[in-house]
């Protein structure tokens, strides 16, 4: 069924919002040609998310859009999300998603990837976390790394920005040492969590970290990641994406700050497994990269 | 094992396809004798089960270990060990979001760890069943039986019943999927039995032949599309995200809560159906005693029963099947002789005793006591019944 389900029911075109009928007439959906989709279409095909209400200038709905728009098979992806500041712009997106409690969504992506590997045994239907890093490090560490541990075929992408933004800037475990924010007036005591590395230790197949300044960039380590996650095993996607709100940063600052963290906190780090390795070279074989 | 085995006759595990009616009332049934976790993977073997996710605790574990048997013995589609009940009560989740028939079991302490997603349960519309085998709950610690976690999750809006003996776990726990997975209904549910004294305990009970179960469930009846990108809209939200500062949110939000509390409500003729009535009484039908419980201390109501029978004393037990909903028109029935209602109870805080008091408000002459209450382990003979008996009303003991 899948890219059916965003067809309209004629009788009710005429009343439909534009934006529906925008999604059936000029969306980028995978079909047969997977290789089409890309950042490209950001400029003149309807994308997925639709609109969002996150602050002007947040460079986390940018990384959104290039995620969205890099998808390899949208409508057959599932998105889990968690409680934060990605919460908000969920209903916003054109996809099932689910967001469930704040913490848990490495373990109920996992119930759901298992069930639809059960249900559709011949379909890919490619399951995506995307969750801050208080969900992902913080409340939600324990599930985010049994997910690993269990191997379970899910994509985790942590939209980093270093803070509790959404509850009005406090601390958390992805915090830089020494950096003041609510919760920890004196400054940070320990060092930022390295995630990317945890994520390696703990079985992932694909561990990479990067900001979301270059959008080729975002949208190529994304489809990579979805891809070897629906035939080897856990990827996970580190981003920093900026909350300029709490650093003080104005609505036009967060490229370049994320193009700052691309040479510091956030220089290039990429694990990909032997055998994700060698799945790559064959995805660029059949043109999927 | 795949699912792409199973045909319109056939589940991929090659059980005969039936009806529920079929199942609990009109297939033959022989005689087997085995414990409260034996008759849950037999309950479980007959149902087509998708999906279910376990972790250790006692008294539970049995049945989880069992429940895992079925999935290496090709009846349950997928099975795994979660990594706490937190987890695998979201596991259970998305498991039944992605449109599984899921179950899982737990035990007090679980319970509690797992707390934050029963009312997400029943908030999404899933109707998974969690098999609860009631503990006690630290501090101090203990694994006994007691029924104190029921009481937390009363206004978890998941549907409660709960069985006496073994034989009412397996019919229950059949029913419950059933129940939960009405369109008109479809909220989690949770069966519970007293830890040990049911899950522990071997009685005879009856049972149809395996080579038959129940259909699979239809995520497609579902009130709510299930996480499948196979069903519009395409634009998804699962659960109700209003988390916007708005009168329409509010009212979204109050609405939602209402309509899953409905839900529950509306479960009540079908459960009357398959449980054969939401109360079961015995015992002297104008009795002016009158014994309220649920589980195991309806067993020990009945043996309070037999021992003011033999003084010459009239009394009757209501045993209550289902909690949530709660079945305020059979108890005020059940009850109207009543002079005195007593409410024994496996726990300190006697909710059960809160529940039945705040039914009857109003509606009734008689003097309820919430008594005798019995917790950490402890057992309720039959004189700590008749005591409660001799001290709160003008009836003499010998």
């Amino acid at each position: 069924m899948s890219v059916d389900i965003y067809k309209i029911n004629p009788e009710f075109r005429d009343i439909m919002p534009q934006e529906i009928i925008d999604l059936e007439d000029n969306a980028t959906w995978a079909g047969e040609s997977v290789e089409k989709r890309g950042i490209n279409d950001l400029t003149d095909k309807k994308e997925i998310l639709e609109e969002h209400s996150l602050c002007a200038g947040c460079p986390e709905a940018a990384a959104l859009r290039y995620i969205l728009a890099a998808l390899p098979l949208p409508e057959e992806t599932i998105i889990v999300n968690s409680t934060g500041c990605t919460s908000l712009m969920f209903p916003h997106i054109a996809l099932h998603t689910v967001h469930s409690m704040f913490g848990n969504q490495n373990a109920v992506a996992s119930g759901i990837k298992r069930t639809l590997d059960w249900r559709f045994p011949d379909k890919t239907k490619d399951v995506v976390v995307l969750a801050g890093d208080g969900a992902t490090i913080d409340i939600g560490l324990d599930y985010t790394l049994q997910s690993f541990f269990r191997q379970e075929k899910i994509t985790t992408i942590c939209f980093d920005n270093e803070v509790y933004a959404n509850t009005g800037g406090q601390e958390s475990g992805s915090t830089p040492k020494g950096q003041v924010f609510k919760m920890a007036p004196k400054g940070k005591v320990f060092d930022k969590v390295p995630m990317w590395e945890l994520a390696v230790t703990s079985g992932c197949q694909y561990s990479v970290k990067l900001t979301a300044s270059a959008p080729k960039k975002v949208a190529k380590v994304l489809r990579e990641a979805v891809l070897i996650a629906r035939e080897l095993g856990p990827t996970y996607i580190h981003l920093y994406t900026p909350c300029i709100l709490e650093i003080g940063l104005a609505a036009n600052e967060g490229l370049w700050e994320m193009k700052e963290q691309d040479k510091d906190r956030f220089a290039d780090f990429k694990y990909v497994s032997p055998e994700a390795e060698a799945y790559l070279k064959e995805c660029k074989k059949e043109g999927l990269l | 094992m795949s699912i792409k085995n199973m045909t319109e006759e056939k589940n991929w595990s090659g059980q005969k396809l039936v009806s529920t009616d079929y199942l609990l009332f009109e297939a033959p049934r022989e005689k087997h004798f085995m414990t409260g976790s034996e008759v849950l993977k037999e309950a479980i073997k007959r149902c087509t089960v998708d999906a279910s996710v376990s972790y250790p605790i006692t008294p539970q574990s049995e049945a989880a270990h069992l429940i895992g048997e079925l999935w290496a013995e090709g009846y349950v589609g997928l099975y795994f060990r979660g990594e706490n009940e937190f987890g695998v009560m979201s596991e259970v989740q998305g498991c039944a979001m992605a449109g599984a028939r899921t179950v899982t079991t737990t035990s007090g302490p679980g319970t509690l760890r797992a707390m934050e997603n029963f009312p997400t349960w029943s908030g999404t519309r899933i109707p998974c069943q969690l098999v609860l085998m009631a503990r006690g709950i630290n501090s101090p610690l203990t694994i006994q039986p007691d029924n104190l976690e029921v009481s937390f999750l009363l206004e978890t809006g998941c549907m409660i019943w709960y069985a006496e003996n073994v034989q009412e776990l397996f019919d229950m726990s059949i029913a419950a999927f059933t129940v939960a997975e009405k369109p008109d209904v479809h909220v989690p549910i949770i069966t519970a039995v007293d830890g040990f004294f049911v899950s522990h305990t071997r009685e005879s009970v009856m049972l149809p032949a395996d080579d038959i179960a129940l259909h699979p469930y239809d995520p497609y009846a579902s009130p709510l599309p299930p996480i499948d990108s196979e069903m519009p809209p395409g634009r998804f939200l699962r659960d109700p995200f209003v988390m916007k500062s708005n009168y329409i949110s509010y009212a979204t939000h109050a609405s939602w809560q209402w309509e899953v509390r409905s839900a529950v409500e509306r479960s009540k003729p079908y459960a009357r159906h398959y449980l054969q009535g939401l109360v079961h009484t015995t015992g002297d039908e104008d009795a002016e005693i009158v014994f309220v419980a649920c589980g195991t201390a309806t067993h020990q109501a009945k043996e309070a029963h037999r021992e003011l029978a033999k003084l010459g004393i009239k009394s009757k037990v209501v045993k209550l099947r289902t909690i949530r909903p709660f079945p305020h028109q059979e108890l005020l029935e059940a009850t109207k002789n009543a002079k005195y209602i007593f409410v024994p109870e496996f726990n300190i805080v006697g909710w059960l005793d809160k529940e039945v008091t705040q039914s009857l408000y109003g509606k009734t002459e008689a003097k309820i006591v919430g008594r005798p209450r019995v917790a950490g382990g402890m057992s309720m003979p039959a004189e700590a019944i008749l005591r409660e008996v001799f001290e709160n009303t003008n009836v003499k003991g010998a």
